[in-house]
């Protein structure tokens, strides 16, 4: 067992033992408003959902799609802030009792103060970030204020990775890693295929954490390819998708047909 | 990845994990290129014999005896193939594109002088080539997108954001993170994650480089003060490079003062006070940000200087106090360059008006025996419209209001 064992990894290896692979979901906060946001993450719960990855919005999301990327913007033109993002989290990590993690990009956190941002983390009972813009290299301070919370720095794994690399992001992350399926951005269809599988064991023999793979999850066609290979599955554009077709309520039962 | 490309505290490269390795490959051919002196004899060929190097200096007679003062130079930017400064960088990127092996480049353009020189590299050097443009650029700079698409680029008409320059530059990183092994991203200012700011700054230098010797040669000295706008900071960072050893010599940075300060008026990031230290784009720098950092709105007459960053290296030498950062309002700026053409018959862009809006504010209170010198980044023929907007000309006016008629009853075949 690796050294820096959190509460996000205990509690991935917990739900693992009743469950074979996991189900993470993605919301943008604030997105399309502060009350929608605390509906859909109830709805998800109560559909099964397993974490969640809560997006703090920004205005220049470089490394998401069209979908999330929208949703960033309509949620900022509609007064979303940092602050009411921590009041929603804090409001989740109560209610409802699986792991929460931020996911923004990193002028979020430059802007609070590095150390002020992890601690209020801390407080409100997030358990981990995913931060796509802050490789290790330049994420020293986050790293060392993430570590001595005992919280996990989430890093992405991709197809472009290679193995020494791999093993110097798994160095740096704790809780898991988040293996990208493909090239590109979010929201894009993913072919999951014998490429992703060999892609998929050189990720697991580079790291002792557990496994999310997100990017092009949409189906229960994909999670089951995913059983077996990895531990948690995210699901990310698609709900989002689904909300702007077929209204807030369609969610619930959209998450249902996944992990039935 | 090294955590190389700081500049004291600004710089860096805050990239997704799936460009890192496209970026370790991009940082080896540069520093390959740096120590390869065939690289840059191919790179002076080309710009001599396609573009218009060494580009020559101009005195402005006319308007030295006017305003009084110092006598006020130009280095004429404009002259290059395309009009603009952005060949220097343009070429050179593809030159270190062909050594990658690359077959497609992409790039992100404000005004569309980086988008018209990137597609006309790519022309020449025989790559595809996708161009992305914020939609609110496209409406305000038509004549360059004509080009890009007569020159067999794709532009692609960004609507997200602000529909300016930082959302065609978000795009363009989209397109690179899922094209990376055929495509080369070429930037187009001295922004962005390293190595963009060094490498492109060291294409400009060539400006510098010949303006240093040029002034020399003629005067026997060097200028008192060199004035230059800044974007993004590539033209001001080719033409100050060739200065930093020179302490007599005062540089002048000139953003965009738009309507003035306040949120949303304006682009000056350093010569105002309404910018913060933020990361955003993939580098760290000063931002036009909220306090959350998300990034504001920003306004400018020329496309080309509404951005809200700006290199990290001219926020290093903006808090070292070697470079001056001054900003010149819409008004100055367009009243600067109508003076420009009526007494001078030079047609200084928007953008580059900026830096001689400042230097004519300046000149008059300088002693006789000083030269200063002004760096003309490029021509205005793409800004006719605006230009022609602003000087509230009736004769154009009733020249597209003819023309529109014309294209509305079919009669196109003129
Ligand atoms: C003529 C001209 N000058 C200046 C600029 C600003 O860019 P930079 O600050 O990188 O020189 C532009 C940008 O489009 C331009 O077209």
């Amino acid at each position: 067992m690796h050294e820096r064992v959190t509460a996000l990894e205990l509690a991935i290896k917990k739900a693992r033992e009743k469950k074979e692979i996991l189900l993470m979901t993605h919301i943008v906060l604030g997105y399309p408003n502060f009350d929608d946001s605390l509906r859909v993450v109830e709805d998800m719960v109560n559909a099964g959902v397993d974490l969640m990855e809560l997006q703090i919005p920004f205005s220049e999301p470089m490394a998401d799609g069209p979908v999330i990327l929208r949703a960033n913007a309509e949620a900022l033109k509609g007064g979303a802030t940092v602050e009411k993002s921590f009041e929603v989290a804090e409001r989740l990590t109560r209610e409802f009792d699986i792991p929460f993690l931020f996911m923004t990009y990193y002028n979020i956190l430059y802007c609070q103060g590095i150390n002020a941002f992890v601690d209020r983390c801390k407080a409100i009972g997030i358990q981990g970030c995913i931060v796509p813009d802050l490789p290790p290299s330049e994420g020293e301070e986050y790293l060392d204020a993430m570590h001595a919370a005992q919280l996990s720095p989430v890093h992405i794994f991709t197809p472009n990775t290679p193995e020494s690399r791999m093993r110097h992001l798994s160095d740096n992350s704790s809780g898991m890693i988040y293996c990208v399926a493909r090239k590109g951005v979010t929201g894009k269809d993913t072919a999951f295929s014998e490429d992703i599988t060999n892609y998929l064991s050189l990720c697991k023999s580079t790291t002792e954490l557990p496994l999310a793979v997100g990017f092009g999850v949409k189906s229960k066609e994909d999670i089951d390819y995913l059983r077996g290979k990895v531990d948690i599955a995210v699901v990310g554009s698609e709900t989002i998708r689904v909300m702007e077709q077929d209204g807030v309520g369609a969610v619930k039962g959209f998450i249902e047909t996944l992990v039935t | 990845m090294k955590n190389s490309g700081y500049y004291s505290q600004f710089g860096g490269a805050f990239i997704p994990e799936i460009l890192v390795p496209t970026f370790d490959e991009l940082e080896s051919a540069y520093l390959a290129a740096r120590e390869d002196e065939s690289f840059w004899q191919e790179y002076l060929d080309i710009m001599s014999t396609y573009s218009c190097r060494a580009t020559p200096i101009s005195r402005l007679d006319n308007l030295t005896e006017q305003l009084g003062g110092a006598a006020i130079y130009v280095k004429r930017e404009d002259l290059n193939h395309t009009g603009a400064h952005k060949a220097n960088n343009v070429m050179g990127q593809g030159l270190l594109t062909k050594r990658m092996g690359k077959k497609r480049v992409i790039a992100e353009t404000g005004a569309g002088q980086h988008g018209v020189a990137t597609a006309t590299m790519a022309a020449k050097f025989g790559f595809d080539c996708t161009i992305y443009m914020g939609a609110h650029d496209v409406a305000r700079q038509r004549p360059n997108v004509f080009w890009m698409e007569q020159m067999g680029a794709t532009v692609v008409a960004v609507t997200e954001g602000s529909q300016t320059l930082k959302d065609a530059i978000n795009e363009a990183f989209r397109d690179w993170v899922s094209n990376m092994d055929d495509t080369h991203y070429v930037l187009g200012t001295a922004c962005g994650p390293h190595p963009f700011p060094e490498m492109v700054t060291w294409f400009q230098s060539i400006i510098g480089t010949e303006a240093r010797a040029q002034m020399l040669e003629r005067n026997g000295k060097l200028p008192a003060r060199v004035y230059a706008c800044v974007g993004g900071g590539s033209n001001a960072m080719g033409i100050f490079s060739g200065f930093f050893d020179d302490k007599e010599v005062e540089l002048v940075g000139v953003e965009a003062g738009g309507r003035g300060r306040g949120p949303g008026q304006h682009a000056a990031r350093l010569a105002y006070d309404d910018a913060t230290v933020g990361v955003a784009q993939g580098y760290k720098t000063y931002f036009l940000q909220d306090r959350d950092g998300q990034m504001q709105d920003t306004h400018s007459v020329s496309a080309g200087l509404d951005y809200v960053g700006v290199s990290p290296i001219l926020s290093y030498l903006h808090e070292s106090k070697q470079v001056r950062f001054e900003a010149a309002s819409d008004v100055d700026v367009v009243a600067a360059m109508q003076k420009t053409v009526r007494n001078e018959g030079l047609i200084p862009a928007l953008e580059s008006s900026h830096a001689f809006a400042q230097a004519y504010a300046e000149a008059p209170s300088m002693s006789p025996d000083e030269d200063i010198l002004i760096n003309m980044s490029g021509r205005a023929d793409k800004d006719i419209f605006t230009v022609a907007d602003a000087v509230d000309d009736p004769k154009w006016r009733q020249f597209i209001i003819d023309k529109a008629k014309e294209y509305s009853e079919g009669m196109t075949n003129a």
